[in-house]
């Protein structure tokens, strides 16, 4: 065909959704192949709750065998294993990467575009997470990596580490850095340039402000990390020696390095539940978000506090006492913006009208728990007090209330909330009360007890303990809570994957919601839509609503489980 | 305001009870430091639990009062940027009485009170070696290893141990009461964390760097434990130490005792490997 029978051919003008007929054979070519962000978006979050299970049955054993002191159920080697696993699976398999997949299929959809910028970009992201999944798991057929999370050299080093696993690590770190990377980089551009008409910065959804400011940070903090461990890398292999003290290399080097980038990630990881929450509390509040703008302002100012509080991570390394004192300064300073969010929070629910389903009950639970996580961080970031509290019990407490009842408490949330779109079913609201409630006691009994661990003296990432030091009756308390804490989260599980088949039919806008993603059918199109409105609040469903309510006189009919009343 | 009075009583009834209780306060009373610290743990403790239960309140009640089928209209509400800014205002305050409590107490902490043996001016996990005014003092080296700690008593102990002969120890430390003993730390191996909770913070002790820090024991025969802190291979779940407090005269004893013991081993070593190489056995450089 040449160029000019191209060029003449008649450009169509409105686009129209094209009908597939759906293909019974080979749909798991489509799934491989696809670039459409919903689908990536939901192999996403499939794929991390896969992580996150492996995870959790890791730190299953972890706690079993600290349910009783001298118990010799694992040993310190697979202790260490373990340790490092879960560490690793809940952070790069599991918490980063369903943020991603919760930002990929809702961005376009909350910002009325039709796909991310870069599609095909979009679909490697995930295929290197999995990648990144599968190089990491495989070590546990040799040697898993042994060093923790954190893998401070000499520890991490070839002499001390000798096994393959923390080469796999560092692979992982490799893999997941660059899915993250290039995700990061599609969601900046996507919320840049791809707004619906009318969205400007003030009327962005808060979700979309933290996915934005979550890619952000992405950016300043993984080539970082990248750089660390390609640093470590070399020293294993090469004969090199950037940590190496032996040859003039710094361990603290590495602890720089690492932090720098591990406590954006901090961040990284709890924004964009910031973000779902922000999102959640309206909608079942009936009423308007308080202080978007502060809401949105504080998410800013918290990432950029974020990459100047790295070294309250090391305040008992060899370092003098101003660099303590700033950084105990910049780590106060970072608690007034989250404050500044809590407050926000608990202003929405006032004088709301509030409809406790599944999703705002995990939504309040979360505030609740990330508040005493805020807290415990103050204790943390006092420098001195740090002294007694850094690696005991009383850290592993602290970032479980922040990442567990902080992160994934909005990723259930989140689910609960988002589920009706992503599958067209509405899920079981009385088993996903029972679950909240299951695992909000569960939570607390495993990780509040362990303050007071920590207090005693326990260190964090021992494999056991003598009976005399006093630790057992907690230690006891806290695994039996673990295991109720996981009974919690199998009944949401249980819940999503039958709710796909036997749930209500949701209709496209079950809770009455606030977003242009509920303005779309549910599933949505493989096109999202096929008009996309003006934007002229950050509410615009709600406008569409009203508008139609004036119009016809009658209140919209949905399939949801409750009726709202919303003036 | 009516509602905030009662709240407010017992936010300190609380605050107080819970912080009077065994499971919820840091370790005092052994050493100076120690005590400041968790002085200062108090503190934030009050303001913390008094916080959350402030913000716990709000939450609560709001979830009780403002449910739909008892208040099914929502009030329609934007912000209000008053309230907002004093809000903030307040965490701010908050922070600015931690920060100022932090630096009223850290002189107890980093600093060692007078004692027989001054040391001076001694910084936490400091790089700088301190120099003691008077010269007198009493320094104790430790060392960490997989899996254990090595104790070198004496000036130098990081320097000249083995051409000075000085005593040393494993795992269990001894140390005389009312005495302020300076600890140079220094790691073998893997980084590693001196702690013994009842005696002070934590110091990490990594290769290629030396730090410090001091205890000052209050009371003799009492045994302190710690342990390792920081991730340092399989069997750091063992690396545990013990520190024997002991009185002056008890300690000076004990590191005569211990020195004689660690001269008539060596002594009795160096006959086994004369014979030894007499026999033919070993070589003169000690070789098989």
């Amino acid at each position: 065909m040449s160029t000019i029978e191209y060029t003449s051919r008649p450009v169509p003008q409105i686009l129209v959704h094209e009908v597939h007929k759906p293909r019974l054979s080979r749909q798991w070519l489509d799934w491989v192949t696809t670039t459409d962000h919903k689908r990536i978006g939901i192999m996403y979050i499939v794929l991390t709750f896969v992580f996150f299970t492996l995870g959790g049955v890791e730190a299953l054993l972890m706690r079993s065998q600290l349910s009783v002191p001298n118990n010799t159920l694992v040993s310190g080697l697979v202790y260490n294993e373990l340790l490092t696993m879960h560490g690793t699976t809940m952070i790069f398999l599991f918490v980063v990467p369903v943020m991603a997949g919760f930002g990929n299929y809702f961005v376009p959809l909350m910002i009325g575009a039709r796909d991310m910028a870069f599609p095909r970009l979009n679909a490697l992201s995930f295929w290197l997470l999995l990648l990144g999944g599968i190089v990491f798991y495989a070590s546990i057929f040799w040697h898993p990596p042994q060093a923790g999370w954190w893998s401070y050299p000499p520890l991490s080093s070839k002499l001390y580490s000798p096994g393959g696993g923390q080469d796999a690590w560092i692979f992982l770190i490799h893999l997941t850095g660059l899915s993250s990377l290039v995700g990061a980089v599609n969601f900046y551009v996507t919320i840049v340039n791809m707004r619906a008409p009318g969205m400007t910065w003030g009327r962005v959804p808060l979700f979309i402000w933290s996915i934005l400011i979550y890619a952000v940070l992405l950016i300043i903090a993984l080539p970082v990390i990248a750089a660390a461990v390609t640093m470590l890398l070399t020293d294993r292999n090469f004969g090199t020696n950037w940590f190496n003290p032996t040859d003039h290399g710094s361990p603290v080097l590495w602890e720089n390095l690492f932090w720098f980038f591990g406590h954006p990630e901090v961040y990284i990881m709890i924004l964009p539940g910031f973000g779902m929450i922000s999102e959640i509390l309206p909608v079942f509040a009936r009423k308007p978000i308080f202080g978007y703008k502060a809401i949105a302002a504080s998410t800013i100012v918290i990432a950029f506090l974020s990459t100047l509080v790295w070294a309250h991570h090391l305040f008992t390394a060899p370092m003098p006492l101003v660099v303590l004192g700033f950084f105990m300064l910049s780590s106060f300073l970072i608690g007034i913006p989250t404050g500044v969010k809590i407050f926000n929070w608990t202003a929405t629910l006032w004088r709301g009208s509030l409809v406790m389903t599944a999703s705002m009950m995990w939504a309040i639970g979360f505030i609740v728990l990330f508040l005493i996580g805020g807290i415990t961080g103050i204790f943390l970031a006092t420098f001195p007090v740090d002294w007694q509290l850094n690696d005991t019990y009383f850290v592993v407490a602290h970032f479980h209330y922040v990442l567990v009842g902080g992160a994934v408490f909005t990723i259930i949330a989140g689910t609960y909330y988002w589920y009706p779109k992503m599958t067209g079913r509405l899920c079981n609201e009385t088993l996903g009360k029972w679950s909240f409630w299951v695992t909000f006691i569960g939570f607390n009994l495993t990780f509040f007890v362990q303050h007071a661990l920590g207090l005693s003296g326990m260190p964090r990432r021992i494999y056991t303990y003598q009976e005399h030091m006093g630790w057992s009756t907690y230690n006891f308390i806290s695994s039996v809570g673990a295991f109720i804490m996981a009974a919690g989260f199998v009944m949401s599980f249980y819940n999503f994957a039958r709710s796909y088949k036997t749930g209500k039919v949701a209709g496209p806008d079950p809770w009455k919601a606030n977003t242009l993603e509920w303005f779309t059918t549910s599933p949505p199109p493989v096109n999202n839509f096929d008009a996309v409105p003006r934007v002229r609040s950050v509410e615009p469903m709600r406008d569409i609503r009203l508008e139609i309510e004036a119009q016809t006189g009658a209140l919209q009919k949905t399939g949801g489980s409750e009726q709202f009343s919303r003036v | 305001m009516a509602l905030f009075l009662p709240l407010a009583a017992g936010i300190f009834f609380a605050s107080a009870q819970t912080a009077s209780a065994r499971c919820c306060t840091l370790k005092t009373g052994a050493s100076p430091n120690a005590t400041a610290i968790a002085t200062l743990y108090d503190i934030i403790l009050g303001l913390g639990v008094s916080v959350f239960l402030i913000v716990f309140a709000f939450i609560a009640y709001s979830v009780w009062k403002f449910r739909a089928p008892k208040h099914p209209v929502a009030a329609q509400f934007h912000g209000n940027t008053r309230l907002e800014v004093s809000l903030t205002a307040a965490a701010t305050m908050i922070l600015v009485v931690i920060a100022a409590a932090t630096f009223i107490a850290l002189p107890t902490i980093i600093d060692p009170p007078n004692s027989n043996a001054n040391v001076g001016s001694v910084l936490s996990a400091s790089l700088t070696a301190p120099v003691p005014p008077n010269g007198k003092e009493i320094t104790i080296c430790v060392m960490g290893r997989q899996y254990i700690w090595r104790f070198t008593y004496g000036a130098n102990c990081n320097k000249t141990a083995w051409q000075d002969r000085l005593p040393y120890s494993y795992q269990e430390m001894e140390a005389p009461a009312g005495e302020v003993v300076k600890l140079v730390i220094q790691s073998s191996d893997v980084i590693h964390s001196w702690w013994i909770p009842a005696l002070g913070g934590k110091v990490d002790a990594v290769p290629g760097f030396t730090t410090y820090t001091w205890f000052e024991a209050l009371h003799a025969h009492e045994l302190y434990h710690g342990q390792c802190a920081q991730l340092c291979g399989r069997e750091h779940a063992f690396m545990t130490a013990l520190v024997n407090v002991v009185t002056p005269a008890q300690y000076e004893a004990w590191l005569r005792q211990q020195g004689n013991a660690i001269q008539s081993q060596n002594d009795q070593v160096a006959q086994v490997r004369r014979y030894l190489v007499k026999q033919g056995i070993l070589t003169s450089s000690g070789n098989f």
